[in-house]
Parts: C-alpha cells; structure tokens; sequence
C-alpha cells in the first residue's frame, strides 16, 4: 500500500513498528510508567466517571490535551492501511461538515500550541498552511473549503490524529453519532452505529443501563460547555497488540484468543485502555468525542508493583458479564491464575499514579 | 384485543424501534405502508378514525404480502382506499414508496405495520425525505423474521428465523445480536465459531 504522506522526520523518537503481521509493537521501558493505567482502586463497575480534561501531570499521558507519543508515526500507518482495506471505517453524514471543520481547527490548534517542534499552524485570514513534520505533510488550503482538501475535513485531520473519533450532533435531547472514524476499536462497528442516538448506540453494554449510568451521563454531557472539555477512561483485554479489533476483521483477529498459554501470557495479553475526552466544538454545536487507545502488554505492567497487584485483584473479581462482554471470559482463570504471581497481598494505594 | 394481536418483542433491546398499535390521526394526506398481517392493524385503525370515509378518501394504502405467504391484499383493497396498491414483494414495493414521497407534502402522516423488515426499510426512506420521526407511527405485526446485515461482508439476509444463521452472502455462521441500526433497517450478525471454528451450535428456530 502507498501512503500519501512521508513519515522519516525524527525517527529517533517514533517508533518504527507494527500492530498486525509481527507484532513488534512495544512501549519503551523508560516510558511504561508514562501508560494511562486506568484502576484508582482495587475493584471495578461502570459507573459516571467523567473528570475535568486539563493539563496533567508533566511526563504521563495526561501532560496536553491531545497526547502525542512514540506509537504516533506508526499508529497513523496502520490506520492508512485500515481505511484503504475498508474505506467504510470513516463516516461523516452531510450535514456534519461544519463540525469536522471545528474538529480540524481544534486538533491543529492544540498540536501546533502544544508540540510546536512537530506541528505549525499559520494563518492569513481563511488560507491556512499545516505542516505535519513526523508525516512529512506541509498543506495550504482553505478553511471552510472543502475543495482544497485531499478528504472531507474530519478524515483529513483524523487521519493525521492518534485515536477513534466520533461527532455528535445534538437534536431531540440526545447526542447523535452522525461522523466517525474507528480503526483502533474495542469491537464496535461506526458502520452500523452512525445514525444511532446515544442510548441506541450502547444498547449491547450489559449491566450499565440499569445503574441508570447511561441516562446520567448524557444528562451531563448535554451540558458540556465550549472550552471546558471532560475526560473518562474505559478499558478492555486484547491478544496480542492490535489496534484494530473491529467486529468487521473479527474472524481474523477472535481465533487470537485461543492461542493463549500461561507461557505466553505476559508476552500476548494487553491492557487495552480508552482515555477518552469530549469536547463541545464552537460552530456546529456538536460534541467531538476522542477514544485514544494504549495497549500495555502484561509483562510490561507487572514491572510497576502497584498495579501489578491491582491488575491481579480486578481481573479477579470482575463481574462476569463484564468479563463476557469485553471478550476476555474463557481466558480470564488463567489471566488471573497469571497475575497472581505478581500480587503479594501488599495493600494499594488510592489513585492510578505508578509511584504513589 | 389489540395487544393481544401486537406481535410481542423483548423490550430489552435499546437500540430497536418502539412499536405500538396505529392511530388514526388527522392528516393532509395518510400513507400506509404494510406487509402480511400488518393489514389486519391497518383496518383495525381504520375502524376506529371518527370519520374512516374521509380517511380513506385521503390514503394511499401500499401492500406487499408477508414473508410467511400471508396475502391480506384483498381485505385491504376492499376498505376502498383512494389509491391502493400491492406488490409482490418489500423490493418491489420501494421504488412506489419513494415516487410518493417525492410528492408528499408536510402535513402527511405516515402508517407502518407488519413485520420489521418493512417497517424498517419503509421509515428509513420516509426519514430519508427529511419527515419528522413524530409522523411516523410503527405497528410491528405477523412474522418476526429478522432482516439481518452480516457485519463482516456487509451483506444482508432478509428473513432471517434461526440462531445462528448462514450469511447468505459470504457463507458465515453468525449468531444474531440484539443490536438494530435504523440507518441500515437490520439487526446485527456477528460470526459465531471464529473463536471454535467448525463448532457453531446448531440452529434453533427463535423468530417465527
Ligand atoms: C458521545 C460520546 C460517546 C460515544 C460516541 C460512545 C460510544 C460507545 C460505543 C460505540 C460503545 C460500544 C458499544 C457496543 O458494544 O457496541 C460504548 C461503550 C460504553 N460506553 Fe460509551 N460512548 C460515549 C460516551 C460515554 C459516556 C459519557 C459514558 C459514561 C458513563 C459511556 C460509557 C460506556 C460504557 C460503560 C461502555 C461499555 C464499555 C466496556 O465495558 O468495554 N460512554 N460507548
């Protein structure tokens, strides 16, 4: 497949590397400790977990808005060849145009504000020049005009942005999921869910719709205000490191599962999380909504104590329909058996923080 | 009565359409759409409109018999529509539907019944036309056969009665979850052996 930009610029720093084929996906060791471990307590249930998205801590993935890290230059290959494989992976319904180009601004805003090194923005009225130095793309184009621009707005800049996005046009008291990109996935379809409205598009979570957590959540999410954006984590188990687990490929990647040994398990079992981040865009009104996966294989969680402990006691308890739904059931005695080497029975502390 | 003969369905799929019986409302012009028993639902409401002949002098009744061999054509061409049709079959009747609509002004008020196949494919070119979802009322009657897209080929099996089922497209074994996209007026298959190849259970008859 060719590609129709030209990674090579700072090399040193983005990992060269795959999540298909040889696997050779990995998380630097300096930088596990940097991975968004999602468990602030020893337990887990769905719940509204929905906080502030500001700056955090410096040298984790909470430290800018729109976190950038070594899997970018990679991460965008794979979902190049995702959508040339399946160009249904990217949907936007006509009337949200106006809402990709919000997204477009806001995305090359926060990244030419926040890695200045990596990503320019220069303006002169409505003709703007982009330049994307770790994909080797430097664009001038029109804003507001689609003609000047390779791909509608929403697939340009998404194709240039780690993380499955989906925008949110507001009508009738809910959200509708009227655009959206999806190649790095937790088994969901954006071809069959665009269109839906948000109580439809979680109709398959087991357990939450009767904690009354999906009626809170749009409730507050109606209320989201331009400029105060608010973040939530959630989290799944994948076999080995692929970003694309989507029920289209799913007889290519389900027979993974079943490859799984007590030997091979630090090596093959990842942490999938979600750190996801909601956004209210400034013209169209709509919601953005950015999923931004990070995979951490067992063997690399362990190596922090804390959640290595922690880890052991929620895959444990977890509920079983939990468990069912997120794909990990008929492996989850011997992920358990697995991580309870590394638990020593030590208390924990509150919060996700490595150190603390 | 009338619940009696609604076609029940499991209330605990979210993203499925919410189906209740027919009311006549007022209305410029009133555009019934229906399959198989469906028609049973259709005379029934008409039965109860305060004025059935000035109802039926603005309707246009579209019919297609249901996908078990029920054929109520006759019934419904008997209540003396204003304009009546039949077709053979959900394909067949489309094209007709979409003619109309193109003509269909604000004011109209729309009619569905019978089995989901119909009523999802019918709604989904009424909204296509920019009609208020509060126009359309859905009255779910006679088989519930599922229309089902395979998520993988992107092929749909109409008349689906079994779980699991072979995509009639890419051949398949998928297992039909509870999940319905209006976009698409189908349910959900996902493969069900991928993890167990050659181990699907065998098929059982769940939608009649
Ligand atoms: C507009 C923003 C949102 C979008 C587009 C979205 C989309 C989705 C989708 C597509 C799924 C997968 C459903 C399936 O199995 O097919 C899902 C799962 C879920 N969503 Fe959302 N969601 C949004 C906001 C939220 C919020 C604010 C909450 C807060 C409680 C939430 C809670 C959940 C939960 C608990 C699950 C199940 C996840 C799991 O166990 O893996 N979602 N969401």
């Amino acid at each position: 497949m060719s590609l129709d930009f030209k990674p090579g610029e700072f090399s040193d720093f983005f990992r060269d590397e795959t999540f298909r084929g040889d696997f050779t996906y990995r998380n630097s060791p300096h930088l596990i400790r940097r991975f968004p471990f999602p468990f602030d307590r020893d337990d887990y249930m769905y719940a509204v977990n929905m906080e502030p998205h500001v700056p955090g801590r410096k040298g984790t993935a909470f430290e800018h808005i729109l976190d950038v890290d070594e899997h970018y230059v990679a991460e965008m290959i794979d979902r190049a060849q995702v959508l040339a494989e399946d160009p249904l992976r990217c949907q936007s319904l006509p009337h949200m145009t106006l809402a990709g180009w919000d997204v477009l601004e806001f995305i090359m805003e926060t990244k030419a504000r926040d890695y200045p090194h990596w990503f320019t923005l220069e303006r002169d009225g409505h003709r703007w020049r982009w330049i994307n130095r770790p994909l080797g793309i430097d664009h001038s184009f029109t804003f507001l005009d689609e003609s000047t621009l390779p791909y509608g707005p929403f697939e340009y800049i998404t194709r240039q942005t780690q993380g499955d996005w989906t925008l949110q046009d507001e009508r009738d008291g809910t959200l509708w999921m009227d655009a959206g990109i999806a190649t790095s996935q937790a088994d969901w379809s954006v071809d069959f869910d665009v269109g839906m409205n948000f109580h439809e598009w979680h109709a398959p979570v087991p357990i939450a719709h009767d904690l009354g957590v999906f009626d809170r959540a749009l409730k507050f999410l109606l209320k989201l205000q331009h400029g105060a954006p608010v973040r939530r984590f959630n989290w799944t188990m994948t076999v080995n490191p692929l970003l694309d687990t989507a029920p289209e490929t799913y007889p290519r990647w389900g027979p993974m599962r079943t490859t799984l040994t007590p030997e091979n398990m630090g090596e093959l079992m990842h942490l999938r999380v979600e750190l996801q981040s909601l956004y209210r865009l400034p013209r169209s009104n709509a919601i953005a909504f950015d999923i931004r996966c990070y995979l951490a294989r067992f063997d690399e969680l362990v190596t922090v104590p804390k959640w290595a402990r922690r880890l052991h006691r929620v895959v444990r308890d977890i509920h079983p329909d939990l468990a069912a739904y997120k794909g990990f059931l008929r492996n989850r005695d011997m992920m358990t058996e697995w991580l309870s080497r590394h638990d020593d029975g030590a208390p924990t502390s509150p919060g996700w923080w490595p150190e603390d | 009565m009338q619940e009696m003969t609604l076609t029940p369905v499991t209330p605990t799929i979210r993203s499925r359409p919410v189906y209740a019986p027919l009311e006549p409302r007022a209305g410029r012009l009133h555009l019934i759409v229906a399959d198989g028993e469906g028609a049973e639902a259709v005379a029934e409401m008409i039965a109860r409109a305060p004025d059935a002949a000035a109802m039926l002098g603005a309707a246009h009744v579209i019919y297609c018999p249901g996908p078990n061999g029920t054929d109520m054509a006759d019934r419904l061409a008997a209540l003396g529509a204003a304009q009546f049709f039949r077709a053979p079959t959900i394909p067949a009747l489309l094209p007709r539907l979409q003619r109309v609509l193109a003509d269909a002004h604000m004011g109209t008020q729309f009619y569905l019944a019978g089995t989901e196949g119909l009523i999802g494919q019918a709604e989904r070119e009424i909204m296509a036309t920019g009609f208020p979802v509060g126009a359309i009322q859905k009255e779910h009657r006679g088989s519930t056969v599922r229309r089902v897209q395979c998520v993988h080929c992107k092929g749909i099996t109409e008349n689906v009665a079994t779980d699991p089922f072979r995509c009639s497209h890419c051949g398949l074994n998928l297992f039909v979850r509870d999940h319905y996209s209006r976009r698409i007026a189908a349910f959900q298959g996902v493969n069900i052996d991928a993890e167990d190849p050659g181990k699907a259970p065998p098929p059982v008859v769940r939608f009649g």
